[in-house]
């Protein structure tokens, strides 16, 4: 898993002689230096998220509450008035009620924090721009974000306080029940793209607004926006902040917390809201493409010269750019019906979720899964307009390919284990290619189906 | 590498010590957040990062939030405590000395080499693997999916029987039937009217 993309062609960038010194840097030397750019990297996307984004807040709820929001800190806008914020939250006394769990008080709100800063280590920001690839990316980034929760149940209980106990038993009832629907809703552009690895899915909607998952089939269109219902929930954003309803509970689960410890939670909160409204860009939004159909050719094509290229280089910080701004419009929607809609009851939350959206996602998960099956048998192409997915995957692919062409001397010691993989994957291929070739009119399509399944068996091939 | 190896590995003996310290239920809880967490680092740290991730996502996103959850709906008082007595201390520690001295002699009763030279002859391997290589290839979700559907390439022909989705999905239907069924004991009874 360690193995990403990024970190072992900056390893391998950074191994070698040093230009004005003369000094000779090892492999290991190079990739902890490598660990350390891609930490220090993360961090200031984690810390710069919350203080855009509070500012954001502040100034898009002042707008519609038709007030001017912040005005004074930093010019006209009053862009710095999350570093006041901050230089203020800091200045404040770090107070522990006397009936406090002391341990459990202090601890919850870095379990929030941690949480939510691991998140981004598997979140791509572009292609081949991810700290660590993992195969099943997006498993591990919905079982980190799951700890999260973990922290506000604990700063709810330690607290010592009716107020805190109500809103962590809330927010425990509210988030086992949406993580359900976020699961399901997340599988189901898994069913089409084949693949768990966030950079794989984001790669495979180049080309045009067409091709992005939003617009696959119409269970991935509905399914968008139940997906963004349920994470707008699981970030416990109005209209579902029951954990820390202020007309009712004061604060919630930080009735009792003050300066810093307080504002840990609320940096988890946001950040947290960016990764999350960030796998929903790269699942259904095309991630770090533009999905202008010229635009996103001329990038792909300078992608393919390398990453280390001038033109490479720039196509990679063009996507970071469009994928930032894709999240971030995400969560300006959040803000936006955070201050347009009441809060619900809880019990309505927890109907809300248990049998509307439960049951819904279920139906989008089954009917994505019929839909392409249902056209293989009457048309015997998987989708009508979009461009066929085995065909972007072959792309993909050798994309990938050149790429790890300069990774193989080091790769070469894990091949060991992989002829007989291949082979047995080979029986799987004919025996698809048979399926294929029993029907009577294979055309251009079904070859490219099946160029799919070459693509992927191919792709095995070069990972192991 | 076997600098966070210790790390984790550390991390995880004294959670695990603090969990059976501790009296406090909710901070067993943490404590054993903070060891089952080392273990999914450990996880991590071992290529496998799949088992990592569901090790996360069951036990610390899904059983320990169940477990505060119930605490916090049935306590009576402000925190719930479970005080061992002396005599269940001794005991506890003797059946956990046995355990330990089980665990030794079971490690030690394995041909470590000897299983991984059989392993290698069965699937024709030059080389072993690597272990803790830290560019060493270790994406096991594809393995995983193959070896699901009955496909694996570490046993000879590389095809056994069934594979492994039957049994998984009898676990998952088994699981629905204890849901329904809890679903159905705790339901809010309707009183019977009386003719």
């Amino acid at each position: 898993m360690i193995n990403t993309l990024a970190a072992n062609s900056l390893t391998d960038a950074l191994t070698g002689p040093l230009p004005l010194l003369g000094w000779d840097i090892s492999s290991d030397t190079a990739f902890v230096i490598a660990a350390i750019i891609h930490a220090v990297l993360i961090f200031h996307v984690f810390a710069l998220c919350p203080f855009f984004l509070i500012w954001l807040e502040r100034k898009g709820s002042g707008r519609i509450q038709d007030r001017l929001g912040p005005t004074r800190v930093g010019g006209r806008f009053g862009w710095l008035q999350s570093l006041a914020d901050g230089i203020k939250l800091i200045q404040k006394e770090d107070l522990c009620p006397p009936v406090a769990d002391a341990m459990l008080f202090r601890s919850a709100p870095y379990i929030v924090c941690l949480a939510s800063f691991a998140a981004f280590v598997v979140l791509p920001f572009s292609h081949s721009w991810v700290a660590v690839s993992a195969d099943c990316g997006l498993f591990i980034l919905l079982a980190i974000l799951s700890l999260e929760v973990f922290g506000i149940i604990m700063a709810g209980y330690s607290s010592g306080s009716k107020w805190s106990l109500f809103g962590g038993m809330r927010e425990a009832a509210q988030m086992v029940s949406y993580e359900i629907p976020l699961a399901i809703c997340a599988l189901i552009p898994i069913v089409s793209a084949g693949s768990l690895n966030l950079g794989e899915i984001g790669d495979m909607q180049s080309g045009h607004l067409g091709n992005w998952f939003l617009f696959h089939d119409p269970f991935t269109f509905v399914a968008f926006f139940v997906f963004f219902v349920v994470l707008t929930a699981g970030c416990k954003r109005a209209p579902f902040d029951l954990a820390e309803a202020e007309s009712e509970l004061v604060g919630g689960f930080h009735t009792e917390y003050s300066g810093m410890r307080w504002s840990f939670f609320f940096m988890g909160e946001y950040a947290s809201m960016f990764a999350l409204c960030g796998v929903a860009a790269i699942l259904f939004l095309g991630g770090w493409h533009t999905g202008i159909p010229g635009v996103d050719g001329l990038l792909q094509e300078w992608r393919t010269r390398g990453e280390f290229t001038p033109f490479g280089y720039l196509a990679n910080v063009i996507g970071a750019g469009v994928f930032v701004s894709k999240a971030a419009f995400g969560v300006f929607v959040q803000i936006w019906l955070r201050w347009t809609l009441p809060r619900l009851r809880i019990d309505q939350v927890m109907i809300t979720c248990l049998k509307y959206f439960v049951p819904i996602s279920c139906f989008l998960f089954l009917g994505a899964t019929v839909w392409p099956l249902l056209f293989m048998f009457v048309w015997e192409q998987t989708t009508i307009y979009p461009e066929p997915l085995g065909k972007r995957a072959a792309e993909i692919w050798s994309v990938r390919h050149d790429d790890s062409e300069s990774n193989e001397s080091v790769s070469t010691d894990a091949d060991a284990g992989s002829s007989n993989d291949s082979e047995s994957i080979e029986v799987e291929l004919s025996s698809g290619q048979y399926v294929a070739s029993t029907n009577k009119n294979v055309d251009l399509q079904l070859q490219s189906d099946s160029s799919e399944q070459t693509a992927l068996a191919a792709s095995i091939e070069v990972r192991q | 590498m076997s600098l966070f190896f210790t790390i984790f590995a550390l991390a995880a003996c004294l959670g695990a010590v603090a969990v059976v310290i501790s009296q406090s239920v909710v901070r067993m809880a943490f404590w054993l957040v903070v060891s089952l967490g080392s273990v999914a680092g450990l996880f991590f740290l071992a290529d496998a990062d799949f088992i990592g991730a569901a090790q996360l996502l069951i036990y610390v996103g899904g059983t320990l939030v169940l477990l505060v959850f119930g605490i916090m709906l049935t306590a009576s008082g402000p925190y719930m405590k479970i005080p061992a007595s002396p005599g269940e201390t001794v005991v506890a520690g003797l059946i956990g000395v046995m355990f330990l001295f089980m665990v030794f002699a079971t490690i030690n009763g394995v041909d470590w080499d000897g299983s991984r030279d059989r392993i290698m002859a069965a699937t024709h391997q030059t080389e072993g693997a690597t272990g803790f290589d830290d560019r060493s290839e270790g994406n096991t979700l594809r393995p995983l999916g193959f070896a699901l559907l009955g496909v694996r390439p570490d046993v000879p022909n590389g095809v056994a029987g069934a594979g492994y989705l039957l049994p998984f999905e009898i676990a998952s239907v088994h699981l629905l039937v204890v849901l329904i069924g809890a679903a159905y004991l705790a339901r809010a009874k309707r009183r019977q009217d009386v003719v």
